[in-house]
């Protein structure tokens, strides 16, 4: 492994989906990854020590997922970009230190390379489970960034990416892979990092004593940030706070705090969505899926346009937030949709309520078993064309 | 005039958030003095104070980072050693301070107390122990003693207490001292030389919950419980740490009891990096 002065490896190589992820984080200038051992995740983590070996990047092996996501967090104030690396179990401890990382507005990336199952579950197969958990997991209010790559070169763009988009928005983004993506190995294209497309850091450069950590601009509503050690001497804290990071305890300072985190991501989704439409334009049934079993739905797609049925398929780069807008456009168009998913129905239900009885919307359970088979997903396909006639 | 106004300010002004004041603590409660104690020995260090931050998890401790005047982190419960280890590690160049209470430290956050003393990680731990959970209302904590009173624990205490310092000792802290909340000088002193010794160092404090722990047992007051701790603490400098449980109104031995060198997480860091 060879990389050049600044620590990037550059150009094409063949990496596993986590390795290409690891070297997207250090492309994105991530030098901090907490972490705790769990399988399937460890392909990311071995990169990045590997990588901290000869570099700039430090890496900690805490006592627990908890403690993990807490260390990313303080290393990502000393203006370090930082992140940590999981799978669902590790994930449902983290929930907590999400709901600070929303709360004190702390960029960082989370990547979850979900397993299959509930509790410990199938801990090597890959898993959809985690979908309403990165949304919905901490407590209280608060809207999240979610990415779903569904090859290794899009492990390494998406971790790029979430980088981007956590610096800009200043809140936690994860990354929805699984292992069927982490351990697929393909030709990786790393760019110069000249040609990344980074989001910056906003920082405050204002006088020292004039500083308030949440005073933020109308026109993104995004605080901007200081590093310790700046000589601002600022306090912050997960109580809901004032503009100045103090704790109120009101009604009125619960709302300018807590909607403004919703709306700084929530009036923004239009410029955060990504999504990879194919043949939607004439579709009458319409696969949404996401992550590896969008592979196997683009197949499904193929072989039902093959025999003559009108079907398109739309991929969720971005799973949160989520499209609500072109689902429910779709939706007044087409005969249904379809669903397929490594769980027993989480974006399904998105589906469902955002084409507000519209369209059909049929769920398959694509098991962790089938990941490289389409079968289940063309027949229903199969099953709402037919519907139809 | 001039002198009135001069004296109406808090010697530690400089360190403190005075915007802040005044503070949520209950009158009699022993954490004023650590913060006195702790912007004293923030004074008396001698270094660059952009440089140091304070980290806080939940709880009547947990309060202190808003009041220091230095950057600061009121954190989750228990995870505040955590989350300073994040920050050490991410700007080794900062005196990353932890100040919470038993609580937070030995119960919720115990184990990442182990771990971080076994590392070594450079930071200092300032421990507020009252003996309580005094933030939720006066619940059973790790550290009550045998067989005190609190709400959850209406026919005493049957639990064995948390020996602070000797969990922090076993776990490999580098520095270890105790002080009561009375022992003002002693205990600015013992956090300048934690400060100053690199590693993960320990400093618990004694400390008075004069609205739950005294009431609950009919201690008295603040006062009262200081004068307790007047008459029977007692100065014990390496004293062996399993000499250290604190027992129901009996003597409390204070002292520093450990000041040891180990190599820190970071320069163990950089000589496998070299390697």
């Amino acid at each position: 492994m060879k990389a050049d002065r600044k620590g990037i490896l550059t150009g094409k190589h063949q990496l596993s989906g986590s390795q290409a992820c690891a070297e997207g984080a250090f492309s994105a200038g991530c030098r901090f990854l907490g972490y705790y051992p769990i399988r399937p995740s460890f392909g990311v983590v071995e990169r990045f020590i590997e990588r901290c070996a000869d570099g700039d990047g430090v890496f900690i092996q805490m006592e627990d997922e908890i403690s993990a996501l807490a260390a990313v967090l303080g290393a990502s104030w000393t203006g370090k970009k930082s992140m940590t690396v999981t799978s669902g179990p590790g994930l449902s401890q983290m929930m907590e230190h999400v709901g600070l990382g929303v709360m004190l507005e702390t960029p960082c990336v989370i990547v979850d390379i979900q397993r299959d199952g509930v509790s410990e579950g199938l801990p090597n197969a890959p898993g959809g489970g985690d979908i309403m958990q990165a949304r919905w997991g901490s407590h209280g209010d608060y809207e999240i960034i979610a990415l779903a790559p569904n090859s290794p070169q899009e492990m390494f763009d998406f971790t790029v990416k979430a980088f981007s988009l956590s610096e800009r928005y200043r809140t936690p983004v994860l990354i929805l892979s699984d292992p069927g993506i982490g351990r697929m190995e393909e030709e990786v294209t790393i760019p110069d990092l000249k040609d990344l497309k980074m989001e910056k850091r906003k920082y405050f450069r204002g006088n020292k004593d004039s500083y308030l950590p949440f005073k933020y601009d109308e026109k993104d509503l995004v605080p901007p940030m200081v590093d310790i050690s700046q000589g601002y001497r600022f306090h912050v804290t997960g109580l809901t706070h004032d503009e100045r990071g103090y704790p109120v305890m009101s009604d009125e300072c619960q709302e300018w705090n807590v909607h403004r985190l919703v709306n700084k991501i929530r009036l923004f989704t239009d410029q955060i969505v990504e999504i990879e439409e194919n043949q939607t334009e004439d579709a009458d049934v319409v696969v949404v899926s996401y992550g590896v079993t969008s592979r196997d739905a683009l197949q499904a797609v193929r072989q039902a346009r093959k025999e003559g049925i009108k079907a398109g398929s739309l991929r969720l780069m971005t799973v949160w937030p989520f499209p609500e807008k072109r689902i429910a456009k779709l939706a007044q168009k087409i005969d249904g949709f379809v669903v397929p998913e490594i769980n027993f129905g989480q974006i399904f239900f998105e589906v469902e309520r955002c084409s507000r009885g519209e369209s059909e919307t049929l769920f398959v359970y694509h098991a962790s078993s089938q990941v490289g088979q389409s079968a289940d997903i063309l027949k229903s396909i199969k099953k709402i064309a037919g519907n139809k006639n | 005039m001039k002198a009135i106004e001069k004296e109406k300010k808090h010697p530690m002004e400089q360190l403190l958030r005075m915007d802040r004041i005044p503070h949520i603590w209950c009158p009699g409660c022993g954490i004023g003095n650590a913060v006195s104690a702790f912007a004293e020995a923030l004074d008396k260090l001698e270094f660059d104070l952009d440089k140091v931050c304070v980290v806080s998890g939940i709880g009547c401790t947990g309060r202190v980072a808003g009041y220091i005047k230095v950057d600061s982190f009121h954190t989750t419960h228990g995870r505040a050693i955590p989350y300073a280890t994040g920050i050490k590690l991410g700007n080794p160049e900062l005196k990353v301070v932890v100040v919470s209470g038993d609580g937070d430290l030995v119960s919720i956050g115990g184990n990442h107390f182990v771990h971080a003393a076994r590392r070594n990680i450079d930071l200092t731990v300032i421990c507020v122990n009252n003996f309580i959970y005094a933030m939720t209302g006066g619940q059973v904590a790790p550290t009550t003693p045998i067989p005190a009173f609190t709400t959850t624990s209406p026919f005493g205490n049957f639990e064995s207490p948390v020996n602070v310092p000797r969990l922090a000792e076993a776990a490999g802290a580098v520095y270890v001292a105790r002080w009561t909340a009375l022992h003002m000088r002693r205990l600015a002193s013992s956090i300048v030389e934690a400060f100053n010794r690199p590693g993960f160092s320990v400093v618990e404090v004694i400390s008075p919950c004069a609205m739950y722990y005294s009431r609950t047992n009919k201690l008295g007051d603040g006062l009262d419980m200081m004068k307790f701790y007047y008459e029977n603490s007692t100065i014990k400098h390496g004293e062996p740490t399993d000499n250290l449980d604190i027992d129901y109104q009996k003597e409390i031995i204070v002292g520093k009891f450990v000041d040891r060198e180990r190599p820190t997480f970071t320069e163990s860091f950089k000589s496998w990096q070299k390697e």
